[in-house]
């Protein structure tokens, strides 16, 4: 079980974390998710090894890894861009680990054979790394990871570098391999996609901080923040000023009525989201002009003066009055 | 298409009778010459055989020592950010672009006899004689040339490793690697080409040394450079000189063919961006760099600096000399240089030297720029042709000095009366880096700009005074500055061309250094600190010019 706690780290000054505390418990996958900067790959390489918290500890087993250099974390960790070595063929990169345990040949070369099985590269072992597709490549950094039977396995946006069919495979695949191999998980992306495919749990981090996580559905059903909501694209987040007692809530675009679970004070400032499909009840309607209307598969996105935005089945003309039933949520 | 064919051809004519005249020519009688049935005999081989490994051992010895003090120092300039850091890059360049009689005097003026150390030691000590022994010794020879080539090995290992993807190291580690088997099992190979190709190119520079071995390494030490002189100057024996610059043309030609072999593989290797190499943060590290960046310096300034001082220093006596001596500073070196003293050894005063070297420089310099630029500008658009003769135009680059002058000996022996040998010797070494300075300024000006400056009603002459010359302006500067250190600072050559009332400043350096008296040491040490500061103006110049990006080696 691996267990963050506090962690703290500046970088020319600046702080890029601040009190970072989670824990990654046996068996279990969980996603870093956030927008570049905000600090999670400095805080997979601190994971590894790598990179040194100002303050805080990692602890594996309740035992501080702070004095375990990269090499004995027994940490497997796979790069974006591959970091295959270039001067080994396929096989001597997967087998790098093994060998740097000093494992007999005979139990490299039937290791090797399993990983590369379960990546779907069997038979490639001769192949020269630089002559590997992307998405090639990346499968044997996985296998590579995958070799010394890690206790942890760490993915740095490793899927990031490669186009969108390939990248939906191989992240189904690598769903299926970390199912099978039990080993607990920690994936740094930016994209929720893949985070939603392969966590159990999910960790936004924004300017440094954890500032939302659970599962993915909790999280996707009740956003935290106007960040979180803009951030997965949940709808518009608008602001609002509590009027009376009655959850009734006054915004530029009129009065809502909404139910919240905390208690407001009249006359608080706060902000809502309101999500793009229409709702198909309720008291609450919204009635603008429509400045444009975008084809998208299957519906229609129209954007209201004042710049909402909502999914419609039926195409409305641009300049028209448009009324449309919705749901309101309150971020805080 | 016909009209442009015969232009290049034309473009082609004056560079290619150049060389066909005074390279291939020469080359061609040499040939024949030292590969003759009465050259090739048992004695003539044996000793060429036992020249040759003499060549051979020195030459690894040099690369080797140089590998020892260039590794470390390519890993603390890619590794390390530090105060100073471009100032000690640029003094290790330096030594690579001076004339060997300035690094020679420099040397000397350190650790020869009549050097700062010895004349320490001696005043300490009230000894009689010198107590080191440096010139004279293999390990001089060796040091001179770690002091030249080091560069080389920090530019090209230092560069591959500031390019070597950080993440590759970070993975073996995450692999269970300690530092000590990332270096072995990931860096080191990664950085094998590098290494290879530093390793080759220095050996290259080792192999056909000529002025340290003579003028540090003395008469005992005879590498196929040194022997080629002496055979055909002194012993007068042409046949085998011929035979010995045969063995060194050949093994040249291999060094350098490995050298591209190996020098390709560089280009793919090369990794995106140059990452920003942090400051030292261990205790260990910090050692590292502060005890690295005072042996860089130490080593790289101690002899730069002890000639000029030594120059402006009276501090024995000269030979004979009655009137007490005033010891400290003095300007009598340089005053000397303009005294015809009638025991003088050129019976003129020895400025003549640098008014000799100055002409030649000139001379140089025109030659060169009237046979580079056409070259140069058939080889920036290259077709069919180009491909071929492009090669031909560097082979002078891998002959060595000595060679070329031993050619012109042996093809034109009756012309040598003319002062013209040498400017023409100097042409020949020149002209490859004045085609390389030129050639990749002439290819970046696009055609579209000057279509672009005719379509608006420029006539051609316009055109080139308008698009071309701005930009080809800056190249000229330097390829015409590098034609003119070159000249200024050639040794070899001249050594063997030169007329004797005619020297140029290295002859007459290499002449004072090895006469006795302080006089002439003094002289020595004056005229080589002006060659030192006309050659690192010279250098300067070329820097400030360099295209970004342009030519490493």
């Amino acid at each position: 079980m691996l267990e963050v706690c506090g962690v703290d780290k500046t970088y020319e000054a600046q702080p890029l974390l601040q009190n970072i505390s989670f824990v990654v418990g046996a068996s279990e996958t969980i996603c870093l998710l956030g927008p570049s900067g905000s600090g999670k790959s400095t805080l997979l390489r601190m994971i590894a090894g790598l990179e040194f918290p100002d303050a805080g500890r990692i602890l594996w087993n309740g035992m501080d890894l702070a004095s375990t250099p990269p090499h004995l974390r027994d940490f497997g960790l796979v790069f974006q861009d591959y970091a295959l070595f270039p001067h080994l063929n396929v096989f001597d990169n997967v087998a790098f680990g093994l060998k740097m345990k000093d494992r007999s040949s005979e139990e490299m070369r039937a290791r090797v054979a399993e990983v590369l099985d379960l990546v779907s590269l069997r038979g490639f072992d001769h192949r020269k790394v630089t002559d590997l597709s992307g998405g090639e490549q990346q499968r044997v950094a996985l296998a590579r990871a995958l070799a010394p039977r890690p206790r942890l396995l760490l993915f740095d946006e490793p899927l990031g570098a490669l186009d969108r069919a390939l990248r939906e495979d191989l992240l189904n695949e690598l769903r299926g391999i970390l199912l099978q191999t039990q080993i607990p998980a920690i994936y740094v992306t930016h994209d929720q996609e893949e985070a939603f495919t392969l966590a159990k749990r999910v960790l936004l981090l924004h300017d440094g901080q954890i500032v939302q996580q659970g599962a993915p559905a909790d999280v996707w059903s009740k956003p935290n923040s106007v960040w979180v909501a803009q951030f997965l694209g949940l709808g518009n987040a608008i602001e609002g000023r509590v009027v009376d007692g009655k959850w009734r809530v006054e915004t530029r675009f009129g009065v809502f009525t909404v139910k919240c679970a905390h208690r407001h004070q009249v006359g608080e400032n706060l902000h809502l989201l309101i999500r793009p499909l229409a709702a198909r009840a309720g008291m609450n309607q919204i009635r603008a002009r429509v400045m444009d209307v975008v084809f998208q598969q299957d519906h229609f996105k129209i954007t209201f003066d004042g710049g909402l935005y909502f999914y419609v089945k039926d195409e409305p003309k641009i300049g028209q009055k448009f009324g449309i039933k919705v749901k309101l949520e309150c971020l805080g | 298409m016909k009209s442009n064919s015969y232009s290049r051809v034309l473009l082609w004519l004056a560079p290619l009778t150049f060389l066909g005249v005074l390279f291939f020519y020469p080359w061609f009688r040499i040939l024949a010459f030292g590969l003759s049935f009465e050259t090739l005999k048992p004695d003539n081989l044996q000793l060429a055989f036992h020249v040759l490994l003499f060549t051979s051992y020195q030459a690894i010895l040099s690369t080797l020592l140089t590998l020892l003090i260039g590794l470390p120092s390519a890993y603390l300039f890619a590794r390390y950010e530090f105060r100073g850091k471009s100032l000690l890059r640029a003094l290790t360049t330096v030594p690579f672009m001076l004339p060997t009689v300035v690094v020679a005097a420099g040397f000397n003026a350190l650790l020869g006899p009549r050097g700062w150390i010895n004349l320490a030691l001696m005043h300490l000590f009230l000894l009689s004689n010198p107590p080191i022994q440096f010139v004279g010794t293999l390990g001089a020879i060796l040091l001179a040339h770690v002091f030249y080539n080091t560069t080389i090995v920090i530019r090209l290992v230092s560069n591959a490793l500031s390019r070597l993807d950080p993440k590759l190291e970070q993975a073996a580690r995450a692999l269970g690697a300690d530092h000590r088997r990332v270096g072995w099992h990931v860096t080191l190979p990664l950085l094998r080409p590098s290494i290879l190709a530093a390793s080759m190119l220095v050996f290259l520079f080792d192999f056909t040394s000529f002025g340290v071995i003579l003028l540090l390494g003395g008469p005992t030490f005879a590498t196929l450079e040194v022997e080629i002189y002496v055979q055909a100057l002194q012993l007068l024996n042409l046949p085998l000189a011929a035979l010995l610059a045969f063995l060194q043309l050949l093994c040249t030609l291999a060094f350098s063919i490995l050298y591209s072999r190996l020098s390709a593989q560089l280009t793919i290797q090369s990794a995106p961006r140059a990452a920003h190499p942090p400051k030292a943060k261990t205790a260990s590290e910090k050692v590292f760099v502060l005890a690295f960046c005072i042996l860089l310096f130490v080593f790289f300034v101690l002899p730069m600096l002890a000639l000029p001082l030594r120059s402006v220093s009276r501090l024995d006596a000269d030979r004979g000399q009655q009137t007490p001596i005033h010891y400290g500073f003095t300007a009598g070196y340089y005053a000397e240089l303009f005294i015809n003293r009638s025991n003088s050894l050129f019976y003129v005063p020895p400025i003549n030297a640098a008014l000799n070297s100055l002409g030649y420089a000139i001379t140089t310099v025109i030659l060169s720029l009237l046979l580079g630029f056409p070259a140069a500008s058939a080889l920036a658009k290259p077709r069919a042709l180009e491909k071929i003769l492009d090669p031909i135009l560097i082979l002078p680059l891998g002959a060595s000095a000595v060679t070329l002058a031993l050619g012109f000996i042996i093809a034109f022996g009756r012309l040598l009366i003319s002062p013209w040998m040498v400017p023409l010797a100097h042409t020949l070494v020149a002209l490859p880096f004045v085609v390389r300075a030129l050639q990749p300024a002439m290819a970046s000006i696009p055609d579209r700009l000057r279509q672009a400056a005719s379509t608006m009603g420029a006539s051609p002459f316009r055109v080139w005074q308008t698009v071309d010359w701005p930009i080809l302006s800056r190249a000229t500067l330097s390829a015409a500055t590098f034609a003119f250190t070159i000249s200024l600072g050639e040794f070899g050559a001249t050594l063997l061309l030169a007329r004797p009332d005619y020297p140029t400043i290295p002859i007459a350096i290499y002449r004072f250094l090895s006469l006795p008296g302080a006089l002439n040491y003094g002289q020595a040490m004056a005229m080589a600190t002006l060659l030192m500061a006309l050659t690192t103006a010279g250098i300067m110049i070329i820097e400030k010019q360099r295209l970004p990006g342009a030519g490493e080696f």
